[in-house]
């Protein structure tokens, strides 16, 4: 162990190196473990697994699961499905591989201990709706940190990586990834044969509408801090569909989920005249999307839109209708159930505003927007498909390895494989680990070998912002006002306000352009700049502040791919008013992005889409 | 708070800083107890809350939103492996719930490699572990033979 940069050094040797141990990368551990017995498999995570990633809080039902030994239904009809609701832009084959292995996942849950609601006169998982099943999951995250936990050579928690390392002598392979301890700040180089990312999507890139304390209380987890694509896109890794943000519509301000209560309860949602909006709509919905609006169930984003017009025609709040469902003790508890296994802070909200859901109902609204490749959206990387369903030009490689050799992705990282959520994060975790094991048999000599001047060149820059604070604090008497550094809060903000302002946030009704666009990829370029100038007074600030480099990565991603996507596809999302209508003829393909790191510039290219399921 | 420690209560052992998903328990430097470094990364995930032995730790609901006078405890019982909810409302309503955690005891789950190594073929066959069996049918569904429809929705006319 030596030092670098005034820091404690760690090397740590690994054949596989797992990143992030949420749902996608616990399902890379446990797969590569299986087909590669003597390998050394390495998770790291900046939190703690037990209770990380987006199913820390727990979850109260799994969102894909076909159904395929009691024939409820089938593979295709999964992809129709997801395909129709990203109105037409996913990666079938993608899709296609996930449905088709992601009952095996659920049913190894269940084995576990995962409690699964059963249907009583079937015997059958419990449905909530057509794809999902409602369980006990308050403990969701612990079991399957468990089994992750028993499956890894060896778990880093509390370590924020920050980087990948490129091989040194053919800079289009990985070869590991530096980050530091959050507990001690030592210093810590992975040298890897294979890296899986599995690390989270973006919650607060864009301005949330909770103020103050209440910013945590985002729809998306807030230590989702957008590493799935923060840690590629300086890999000059191909990344598609950075500008298929999503929104939700949730219960108003703990943003409580919606899914049982629309399905399972049969709720109903109108507006605050008691109109059924979404039907008398239709017809305008129609016009700006054509046949995708007849598609069912109605996609999202178009009962997003339905409901976003609603309200800005002065007819809000939207009401969820607890009142008219919750006609028995069983169906009470069904609903709070929903809440205490994943959102409790809904549940704070009925009790500190005297909601009884049995006597009034709710309100809902639609969030600040979100980037991720595991929900109804699909940002991430270009993976290669797998070997009997990939059309050729989706294939150049491992299941799931990106366009960099030797670095796969699992959930959020993934892009074109929408509506994983958490079985289908853990389901492609898995083909990403079986793939990696092959990969490293397939590299027998040829190894990968880290630049040891990167190394230390990367060791400066990462705790650079300690420095910083320590010498400007200096200049001043107290306080949070300094002439020389901000604060990772402080840039954080600006970020928010300039993705929501120009980028289409909820302030304005999700609504952007070319000039706007153009705006905010100058704005970016000057807080890029300042990011230099980030002070962080702790271990803690300095993980805020490499948490604050990957958001800012992803959100000029975003800016760049909406800036080049001419058209409105998903209304309800987010709205290009130069280009107000859906346009197949132009724009039925993936729009693609290429970072080049050492000139700054972006390559933007458009991918086809190809359907090959009927 | 959202989530604020109970001076009297906290023993300032350091499991909700442990456990923290977004690492904002932190421990005081002066009193050598815990408490929420920064509120406004806080997801109100009671991780913390249902980790603490002395159950110290509670939440008051986000300031922008949530009047004052509501309490949401919770108790996590892993012998019994039952969660335990006791909610009071403003207007001092009471609601309790109990819900199942899990089915098997705590570290009974098989880790990947406590299972039979597989065959080093089957490396190139497309099953993932377990599979066929676990997935409860006889092969793995394979795509149908369909030509591509590349650019257009395959609207089926």
């Amino acid at each position: 162990m030596g030092r670098l940069s005034g820091h404690k050094v760690h090397y740590v040797d690994a054949d596989i190196l797992v990143i992030g141990g949420g749902f996608g990368g616990c399902g890379a551990v446990y797969e590569s473990r299986y087909w590669g017995r003597d390998m050394k498999i390495v998770l790291v995570e900046k939190a703690n697994i037990e209770r990380s990633g987006a199913v820390a809080h727990g979850l109260s039902a799994i969102n894909c699961y076909i159904g395929l030994r009691t024939n409820e239904n089938s593979p295709e009809d999964f992809v129709r499905y997801a395909r129709g609701d990203l109105m037409g832009l996913v990666r079938e084959d993608l899709v296609f591989d996930i449905a088709r292995h992601v009952d095996a996942t659920v049913h190894k849950f269940e084995e576990w201990g995962l409690p699964i609601m059963k249907d009583e006169q079937t015997g059958r998982y419990l449905r909530e709706g057509r794809w999902q099943i409602m369980i006990h999951g308050e403990s969701y995250k612990p079991i399957i940190a468990e089994v992750a936990r028993k499956s890894a050579s060896l778990v880093y928690n509390r370590v924020m990586v920050t980087h990948l390392l490129m091989d040194k002598r053919r800079p289009d392979r990985v070869a590991g990834a530096v980050g530091f301890s959050v507990r001690d700040g030592a210093f810590y180089v992975f040298r890897a044969k294979a890296v899986i990312v599995g690390a989270g999507g973006a919650s607060h890139i864009y301005r949330p509408r909770s103020a103050g304390e209440g910013m945590g209380r985002t729809w998306y987890a807030p230590w989702s801090s957008a590493s799935a694509y923060g840690l590629l896109i300086p890999t000059g890794a191909k990344m598609i569909q950075m500008e298929n943000k999503i929104v939700l519509a949730r219960f108003k301000d703990g943003y409580g989920p919606v899914g049982a209560w629309f399905l399972l309860l049969k709720c109903y949602a109108t507006n605050a005249l008691g109109e059924k909006y979404e039907a008398r709509r239709f017809a305008e919905i129609k016009a700006l999307v054509g046949r995708y609006a007849d598609l069912k169930p109605m996609p999202t984003c178009l009962r997003n839109h339905a409901m976003l017009e609603e309200m800005k025609a002065g007819h809000g709040p939207i009401y969820m209708h607890t009142e008219a469902v919750l006609d028995t003790p069983e169906k009470e508890k069904i609903g709070w159930e929903d809440f205490l296994d994943m959102t409790i802070g809904q549940a704070v909200v009925w009790a500190a505003q005297n909601i009884d859901p049995r006597e009034r109902p709710s309100e809902l609204i639609t969030s600040e927007p979100y980037v991720m490749g595991s929900h109804a959206t699909c940002s991430g990387a270009w993976a290669s498909g797998p070997e009997d369903c990939a059309p050729a030009d989706y294939r150049w490689g491992y299941n799931r390895m990106t366009t960099v050799s030797g670095l796969f992705g699992a959930g959020d990282t993934i892009g074109g494989s929408a509506h994983k959520f958490s079985s289908g994060s853990f389901t492609e975790g898995r083909l990403a680990g079986k793939s990696a094991v092959q990969y490293v048999q397939d590299l027998k000599e040829d190894l990968p070998e880290i630049d040891e001047s990167e190394v230390q060149g990367l060791a400066a820059k990462v705790f650079r912002p300690l420095d910083t604070y320590r010498v400007g604090r200096n200049e001043i008497v107290a306080g949070t006002v300094a002439p020389t550094y901000i604060s990772p809060l402080q840039g954080l903000l600006r970020l928010e306000k300039l993705m929501d302002e120009y980028v289409g946030g909820y302030t304005s009704y999700y609504v952007t352009n070319e000039h706007l666009l153009n705006r905010a990829v100058e704005l970016l370029a000057l807080l890029r700049e300042d990011l230099e100038s980030i002070g962080a007074e702790d271990l803690h600030q300095l993980q805020r502040a490499w948490e604050l480099h990957h958001r800012v990565l992803t959100a000029e991603a975003v800016t760049r791919h909406t800036l080049f996507r001419q058209e409105t596809r998903w209304p309800g999302y987010y709205y290009r008013a130069d280009h107000p209508r859906l346009n197949d003829s132009a724009w039925h393909v993936f729009t693609a992005s290429e970072y080049n790191a050492r000139t700054g510039d972006w390559h933007m290219s458009k991918l086809p889409v190809h359907h090959i399921i009927s | 708070m959202p989530t604020y420690t109970d001076m009297s209560r906290c023993d300032g052992c350091g499991e909700c800083v442990d456990i923290c998903p977004s690492d904002i328990m932190h421990i005081d430097s002066v009193y050598r107890r815990s408490y929420n470094i920064e509120p406004h990364f806080c997801w109100e995930c009671y991780s913390c809350v249902k980790a603490c032995p002395q159950h110290a730790i509670d939440v008051r609901g986000y300031a922008d939103f949530a009047p004052l006078g509501h309490k949401v405890r919770v108790v996590r019982d892993v012998e019994g492996n039952m969660v335990y909810w006791k909610i009071r409302y403003r207007d001092g309503r009471i609601k309790e719930f109990a819900f199942p955690i899990r089915t098997t005891a705590w570290g009974s789950a098989r880790g990947a490699g406590d299972y039979e190594r597989p065959a080093p073929q089957a490396l190139a066959e497309p099953f993932l572990a377990h599979e066929p069996t676990a997935l409860g049918i006889a092969d793995l569904p394979r795509p149908r033979p369909f030509t591509p429809v590349i650019g257009a929705m395959p609207w089926g006319d």
